[in-house]
């Protein structure tokens, strides 16, 4: 069925009792012409793209948990193309296109809000640095304004403009079209657009091997039994080394390390953008709950625990006090952690591999909600297609060995820094 | 909050660490010019689920560089021992 208007009047005069269930459960067949494994936000939308731009429907996407319950779920969702390198801008603009479009396109009101993205500047150089990236993005044809203290002022009235500032703001680089998107929505209309083009998802289905024969990838050994497919795609974010491992691929330039995310109770409207502080790692929006969404640097060291320590939260809330001093009387709601799939260079594999049959869609760092539908579009054209589409052509895994790593921050071979 | 027994100043928080990552790698020498070793030295990481050796200094205590077995589901640390492989000089601790 499809969502409207309508649809929720109707169901509201019978209490909300006879919504269908969004998408099925079913058994998983023998054979598919592709699987992808993991029901994350890139898996589901790779399903989906692979349904909707190349037809092939008979796909299964495996999931181990449930859909969503990966870091799809557990993210800040900040959404913006705010990149200067090539191959990253025009790759994450596609993303914000498909941004734009989402809700309709699934039938699912994803609440895609472009309430734009400011980062802060807190010094002269700073802003020149900010000038340069704005510039590169506009000549990828992406929007960047660059805004004065004034300009912040008038934006985010509530940031410390005090003489008792810490770091005092200078001015800010401004996406406009940036924002954020309800997560959860982001993988339940993801899975129910797939659903209804016949993609079976299946969840409680771990992945724990790979048939081989000559060679080539031919199917899966799950919790639930071996299921074949001409074609397999690897979405399991933080869990990439682990999977990859058992498919051959026993080494990969990514680290998992754990991200934390906080938010506090409801508040009344305080900021309406996405702020991101430039003296320090910090970054904040405001639900539509009223909660205040918060996050900052990874843990620092290997992790696969979904949890962190407190000594990050000490780190990243003292962050945000910096600028917003009047967080410091809010209560902290609830906080978690996400496994990242930290790449060499802070950018996302998305690739055919060398073993037939296996595709790879991996290194998301901590930016990889945003890029949910682009990643989605792009690996499915890599796999119905057996060749990149030229938006993620750069994202291949021997740019390390060829020299041509895309390290957006340039801080080098260090996961955990970028 | 993970602990770490160091052998030189006993039990201190991580905060007093710096992170090294894998302890397993191994540099190669100065005059190899073999670019895929270099490559799977810089870049590629076995990044188990489970015991990972890795290195930790402490640089705020003794300043020394330690090889550090941790579970990295659960942070449980089964051993530590000083990263250049000698031991502990007595009357340190
Ligand atoms: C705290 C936090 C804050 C973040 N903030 C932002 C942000 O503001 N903006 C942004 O753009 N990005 C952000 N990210 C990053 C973003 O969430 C991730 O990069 C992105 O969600 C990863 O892709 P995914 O949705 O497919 O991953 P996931 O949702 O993690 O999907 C992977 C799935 O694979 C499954 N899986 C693993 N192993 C197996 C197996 N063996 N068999 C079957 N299934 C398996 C997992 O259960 C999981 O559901 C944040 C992440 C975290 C943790
Ligand atoms: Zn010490």
């Amino acid at each position: 069925m499809s969502y409207s208007a309508f649809s929720v009047f109707r169901h509201a005069l019978t209490g909300n009792r006879h919504w269908p269930r969004a998408w099925r459960d079913p058994e998983p067949k023998k054979h598919y012409q592709a699987i992808i494994v993991g029901g994350g936000g890139h898996g589901l939308a790779t399903a989906y793209y692979l349904a909707k731009e190349h037809g092939i429907t008979n796909v299964a996407v495996l999931e181990k948990g449930y859909l969503g319950g990966g870091n799809v779920g557990r993210n800040t969702t900040i959404i913006r193309s705010n990149y200067m390198l090539d191959g990253n801008g025009p790759f994450y603009e596609l993303g914000m296109k498909l941004w734009e479009k989402m809700s309709l396109d699934l039938n699912y009101n994803v609440m895609f809000s472009s309430r734009g993205v400011i980062n802060l500047a807190h010094s002269k150089a700073q802003f020149d640095a900010f000038a340069r990236r704005g510039n590169s993005m506009r000549l990828n044809g992406i929007d960047a304004e660059l805004l004065t203290r004034e300009q912040v002022r008038e934006q985010v009235p509530h940031l410390d403009f005090s003489e008792h500032a810490r770091f005092p703001i200078f001015g800010g680089l401004c996406q406009p079209r940036g924002g954020t998107a309800r997560h959860d929505a982001v993988a339940w209309g993801y899975a129910r657009a797939a659903d209804q083009l016949g993609v079976d998802l299946i969840q409680n289905c771990e992945v724990n091997g790979f048939i081989r024969e000559e060679g080539a990838i031919v199917g899966v050994q799950t919790s639930r039994g071996e299921i074949r497919a001409d074609k397999i795609g690897l979405a399991v974010a933080g869990n990439t080394s682990v999977v990859a491992a058992k498919a051959g691929l026993e080494r990969l330039p990514i680290e998992s390390h754990v991200l934390q995310a906080f938010v506090t109770e409801a508040y009344k409207p305080f900021v309406d953008t996405v702020v991101t502080f430039g003296a320090g790692h910090f970054y904040i929006s405001q639900s539509d709950k009223g909660g205040l969404v918060f996050g900052g640097d990874l843990d620092g060291y290997n992790s696969y625990a979904q949890r962190g320590g407190m000594y990050v939260a000490e780190d990243v809330i003292t962050a945000g006090l910096a600028i917003f001093p009047q967080l410091g009387r809010l209560k902290l709601l609830r906080n978690w952690g996400g496994v990242m799939d930290m790449s060499m260079d802070g950018s996302p594999i998305i690739c055919k591999t060398e073993t037939p049959g296996l595709y790879l869609n991996a290194g998301w760092c901590y930016g990889g909600f945003k890029a949910t539908p682009a990643s989605g579009w792009c690996f499915a054209h890599t796999i119905a297609r057996d060749e990149p589409h030229p938006l993620n052509a750069a994202y291949t895994l021997d740019r390390f060995s060829r020299g041509y790593a895309i390290d957006e921050k340039g801080v080098g071979a260090v996961p955990g820094h970028h | 909050m993970i602990r770490i027994d160091c052998p030189q100043c006993g039990v201190r928080d991580y905060t007093e660490f710096t992170y090294g990552g894998d302890a397993t790698l191994q540099r190669p020498t100065s005059d190899c010019d073999d670019q895929i070793i270099w490559h799977d030295y810089v870049y590629q990481r076995e990044n188990p689920r489970g015991l990972l050796r890795e290195l930790w200094q402490h640089s705020q205590g003794c300043r020394c560089w330690l090889e550090v077995e941790r579970n990295t589901v659960t942070h449980d640390i089964q051993s530590v021992q000083l990263a250049s492989g000698g031991s502990v000089s007595g009357g340190t601790r």
